[in-house]
């Protein structure tokens, strides 16, 4: 069976495909308190990155016809995306742990020849100790590259580094 | 807990060179953006073995990019069509592709894009379309032209329309790029040979199909797409 096909650069081009109205995952009426995660893309000279597609996937709450769980945000000439959506409580992960509230990111864009993974979870969660993801960073400033601050009412902050010494840390599957 | 599901199994291991690298010097824009740091390993859990379902009623098809209300773009006409399957051969039905191109001039209808080509404007170069319950897909447009992208002296992108795919699960996304049989510019091009196995490149190359080719209307290229496998060893539930 052959392999999965090569991944390609997102390019510059990608906004034909936009929606903004993609990056509110609330838009369909999901009942319960939305919150805004926001941040800015930055490449390894500290410039903002402002051509990239960031889209969001979350399991928790579960996807129905009122909460599509995904969303797409670009990011604007000064690296901000933000995204509307539910915070997502805990799930079960391998081996019966227990995964914190988090949130997975895929960013695209020019320069990235394939997508890049990582995770958003949040500041002052208990659960964040024991997840099992964030048990094999053993560096707490690499681990606190996937944490979330709070940033005003029901808003929270990340900012993301695509490279350098405060790099983001990125994940394979 | 808000999800009480039997643990997700991993995904299968990419094979070496299939994959392009981050890092790829000849590729100028990845110098600043691809990360110095190994990625860490991690099987997926629930959050990367799901993934978004996209449907018709809210994500409209349009199959066909070579008409604008009613009149002709300019160009070859085209018609592509293919499988998706994943890496055990199984078709993924009902998935939703995205789709976006130049024109015949090589020109997209993006803010960004300053190549001194004319615009069409019967041309819009966006399209979705959807596969069937075997996994099959077809749409129709134009062939796209080359254009310049300052990469390096006299960089030209060879011809090409990108792709993007969602698999059941959210590690399984794909972005790509289908090229041409034939064209010259693909030995030249930085972004084609991010891909260090040359197989997994060929794999890129649509191919002219002469059985999809309409007579007197539309010529027509095949091109088959691999989304990623699950592990075969399910993790402990
Ligand atoms: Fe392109």
């Amino acid at each position: 069976m052959p392999s999965a096909t090569a991944q390609q650069t997102i390019g510059p081009y990608w906004h034909l495909l936009e929606d903004p109205q993609v990056a509110d995952l609330t838009r369909f009426g999901a009942p319960g308190p939305a919150i805004t995660l926001q941040g800015r893309l930055f490449d390894g000279a500290g410039a903002p990155v402002g051509d990239a597609c960031i889209e969001l996937w979350q399991a928790d709450p579960s996807p129905s016809e009122l909460f599509p769980g995904f969303g797409r945000s670009g990011t604007n000439a000064d690296g901000w995306f933000r995204f509307r959506t539910l915070k997502p409580g805990p799930i079960r992960g391998c081996g019966n742990a227990t995964e914190a509230p988090h949130l997975a990111l895929a960013i695209h864009a020019r320069g990235l020849t394939r997508p890049l993974f990582t995770r958003v979870y949040f500041a002052a969660d208990a659960l964040n100790e024991t997840d099992p993801l964030l048990s094999l960073i053993d560096d707490r400033a690499r681990r606190a590259t996937l944490i979330a601050e709070p940033d005003g009412d029901h808003t929270w902050r990340l900012d993301i580094r695509l490279q350098g010494a405060r790099e983001t840390v990125f994940i394979v599957f | 807990m808000g999800q009480n599901l039997a643990a997700g199994i991993g995904f299968r291991p990419l094979q070496a060179g299939t994959q392009p690298a981050y890092a790829t010097p000849t590729y100028r824009s990845t110098a600043l953006r691809a990360p110095f740091s190994a990625p860490i390993s991690f099987p997926g859990s629930l959050t990367e073995t799901t993934g978004p379902r996209f449907t018709p009623e809210r994500f409209p098809p349009l199959t066909d990019l070579s008409r604008v209300e009613g009149h002709d773009a300019q160009g070859q006409r085209i018609i592509v069509a293919g499988t998706v399957t994943d890496e055990d051969g199984k078709p993924v039905p009902h998935t939703m592709i995205e789709l976006w191109q130049a024109n015949a001039a090589g020109r997209y209808r993006h803010p960004v894009d300053r190549h001194d080509a004319p615009l069409d404007p019967w041309f819009h170069g966006a399209g979705r379309v959807f596969t069937d319950a075997g996994g099959r897909y077809r749409f129709v447009s134009v062939r796209p032209g080359s254009y310049p992208w300052r990469n390096h002296k006299n960089a030209w992108r060879p011809s090409h329309i990108h792709f993007s795919l969602f698999g059941p699960g959210f590690a399984q996304r794909l972005i790509t790029q289908m090229y041409f049989e034939g064209d010259p510019l693909l030995a030249l091009d930085p972004i084609f040979h991010s891909v260090p196995d040359a197989q997994a490149r060929e794999r890129l190359v649509a191919r002219l199909a002469i059985d999809l080719t309409e007579p007197e209307w539309a010529l027509g290229y095949r091109f088959d797409i691999v989304l990623r496998g699950r592990g075969a060893t399910p993790m402990e539930a």
